[in-house]
């Protein structure tokens, strides 16, 4: 055998460059703490850090619970092939937001403190508590794989007696936290801008993580479609954006409802930066959502493909308003992140789908459900036009 | 009965010898360089702040239910039945809340340490445990601040108010403000204008989440119920269709 190097592309690059920043970046937090990695302060406690790696973070992975709620709970099989995948995402992303925790705590030594010492008062106990089971969860859901790639059938079958209970816990442990992660700012009503600041928080948050859970099934079907080769499943996917479709539709007039209720629409006719990150935080959820009403557009890759990331842009940008936009006016603070913050995150980004990548080459992920539905079956379902898309 | 602290701000003269007394408490350094940060910080847990003629202090409010105590994950912090509330510093993992959710910006953090806490006042609680004063209210030479128990500066300041109406904003600060805080004030003009936060709501924050947090044991066990009904409903069905699928 002839050893080879791997051959240099432009994304190889790009990933070295972000990787060997981030190992630079991980040097100066370790060594210069907080204070010299971050641009956080007294009146900006929580940056880039928070606002994306964790809340972005957990609710890009909601498309683990929603598709075992979908498969396993609600019995809709037809789902089946991106099952997988959607699990594989929702624990990877998991385990990057410890990781990331573990860069933006003051102590990262002391992570595990919330186990022991309690305080149900708190949500962040909550989300705490919450989130280490449910990596827990997710960590059970994946391992079958594990277990079938090597033959493993005793434990297979331990896993599959618990796994009905499991799944049940998997997905109300997530309810509890998605929600949670929007009543962390229940807490500041005279900080946060009122474009953002609502009671139903924790709702909104909840609603918007199983869109974009769906969002990012989709997104990650059409990237391993296209890095494996394989077909892509656009009835199921087609289908399952017209869900999106109706859950970004309430989600939107709930929106408009709440800003109603707190009349807040006089707000929008300021001039100022929480208007125009308002305006395209809406836009990017409004456009998809009003674009795959259509027919064509469900049923063409491309076009749903960009819908989806307009979806998650649009999320993106929700939780990064909450974050930091909608927190700037209310704590006489500005904050933009410091290089190092970025490094860290696009390194964990980037790390993220480097792991997805090497896991869905060597484990059965994607092949072991696509085995079952010959592909004669799906060309049948593609057809058939009232069933699906 | 609670401890608390009365500022009046009327008879403040701007020495900063409390922000001198608070440092040697705590064994912060203290120079006329950080004197002239009219800042709280972590290596400066209380300030004197200058609004045209008049002063004004910065410090932990000390409210009945405070929000850092409400949020903080691991209990690190607690009112204590004295009224400050303190800080265990050995649970604390650095996650912030505290800052993040504090209405007076108060909690401040050891950014530049690579084993950091967070700092605020805690009403001196070890000398007041042990009978003395606080040492910004022991060294303040005009009375400004002030060290006794709530109700009787709570009956002092409207005293105040009551004897030299035309001296005094007719208000006291911290009454109702947030549930009622232990740090009372008293101004010659409106708060807002020796830098008191009036848009700070009325009742007690941590009412906010508890409203919600209190829904959990309702959601889980609802939740439980209906999943694990749909999924009995869905797999019976699935069952039946199995066994039937044959016979068709």
């Amino acid at each position: 055998m002839k050893l080879k190097l791997p051959k240099i592309t432009v994304w190889r690059a790009i990933f070295a460059v972000i990787l060997l920043s981030g190992l630079y970046a991980t040097c100066l937090r370790v060594l210069y703490g907080l204070g010299g990695a971050t641009n956080l302060s007294d009146r900006f406690p929580w940056g880039l850090w928070i606002g994306f790696d964790v809340l972005c973070g957990v609710g890009l992975a909601a498309g683990g619970f929603t598709l075992v709620a979908i498969v396993h709970i609600f019995n809709i099989e037809r789902y089946k092939p991106i099952l997988r995948p959607a699990i594989l995402t929702a624990f990877l992303g998991y385990s990057l937001v410890v990781v990331a925790l573990l860069y933006d705590l003051g102590r990262p030594d002391r992570i595990w403190h919330p186990l022991i010492m309690w305080n149900p008062h708190s949500v962040m106990f909550e989300v705490a508590w919450c989130v280490t089971l449910y990596t827990t969860v997710l960590f059970l859901e994946f391992i079958p794989v594990v277990f079938e790639k090597f033959g493993w059938h005793k434990p297979l079958g331990w896993i599959h007696n618990i796994s009905v209970p499991l799944m049940i816990a998997g997905v109300l442990l997530s309810t509890l936290h998605q929600s949670s992660l929007g009543s962390l700012y229940l807490i500041v009503p005279e900080k946060l801008y009122p474009l953002w600041y609502s009671p139903i928080l924790p709702l909104l948050f909840y609603i918007s993580a199983i869109a974009v859970g769906l969002s990012m099934t989709i997104f990650e079907s059409w990237h391993s479609s296209r890095a494996f080769g394989r077909a892509l499943e656009l009835p199921l996917l087609a289908s399952m954006a017209r869900v999106l479709a109706v859950l970004m539709s309430a989600y939107l007039w709930i929106r408009f409802l709440d800003l109603a209720h707190q009349h807040a629409f006089p707000l929008l006719l300021r001039n100022r930066t929480e208007t125009w990150l308002f305006a395209l935080e809406i836009a990017l959820m409004a456009v998809p959502t009003a674009l795959l009403y259509q027919r064509k557009v469900r049923m063409s890759p491309g076009a749903l493909y960009a819908c989806a990331v307009m979806v998650l842009f649009g999320f993106i940008a929700n939780r990064l308003n909450v974050a930091v936009t909608g927190m700037e006016a209310g704590s006489g603070a500005h904050y933009i992140p410091k290089w190092t913050e970025v490094a860290v995150t696009l390194s964990i980004v980037g790390a993220g789908f480097a792991i997805f990548r090497v896991i869905a080459q060597y484990f059965p992920i994607f092949e072991a459900h696509s085995q079952q539905h010959a592909p004669r079956k799906m060309a049948e379902t593609e057809a058939d036009s009232v069933a699906v898309g | 009965m609670s401890r608390a602290i009365l500022y009046d701000s009327t008879l403040c003269i701007g020495c900063k010898a409390c922000e001198g007394g608070c440092a040697e408490r705590w064994g912060l350094p203290y120079d006329d360089k950080i004197a002239a940060e009219e800042r709280i910080s972590a290596h400066k847990l209380t300030a004197v702040e200058t609004h045209g003629e008049r002063y004004s202090r910065r410090l932990c409010m000390h409210y009945a239910e405070p929000t850092c105590a409400s949020v903080c994950p691991v209990g690190a912090l607690q009112k204590t039945s004295l009224g400050p509330v303190v800080y265990d510093a050995e649970k604390c993992m650095g996650c912030r809340y505290c800052l993040q959710a504090c209405p007076f910006q108060v909690p401040t953090y050891e950014w530049n340490k690579r084993l950091p806490k967070m700092r605020k006042c805690d009403m001196c609680y070890e000398r007041q445990n042990q009978g003395k004063q606080t040492a910004c209210a022991e060294v303040c030479p005009t009375g400004a601040t002030k060290n006794g128990e709530r109700d009787q500066l709570l009956a002092e300041a409207r005293q105040r108010i009551a004897e030299k109406p035309g001296q005094y904003y007719g208000k006291i600060y911290g009454v109702k403000e947030v549930g009622g805080t232990s740090v009372l004030f008293l101004s010659a003009v409106p708060f807002e204008q020796i830098g008191l936060r009036t848009n700070v709501p009325m009742e007690a924050l941590p009412d906010l989440t508890w409203r919600v947090l209190d829904l959990t044991p309702d959601i889980v066990s609802t939740g439980s119920v209906l999943l694990g009904g749909i999924w009995w409903i869905t797999n019976r069905r699935g069952e039946v269709a199995r066994k039937e699928g044959p016979r068709k």
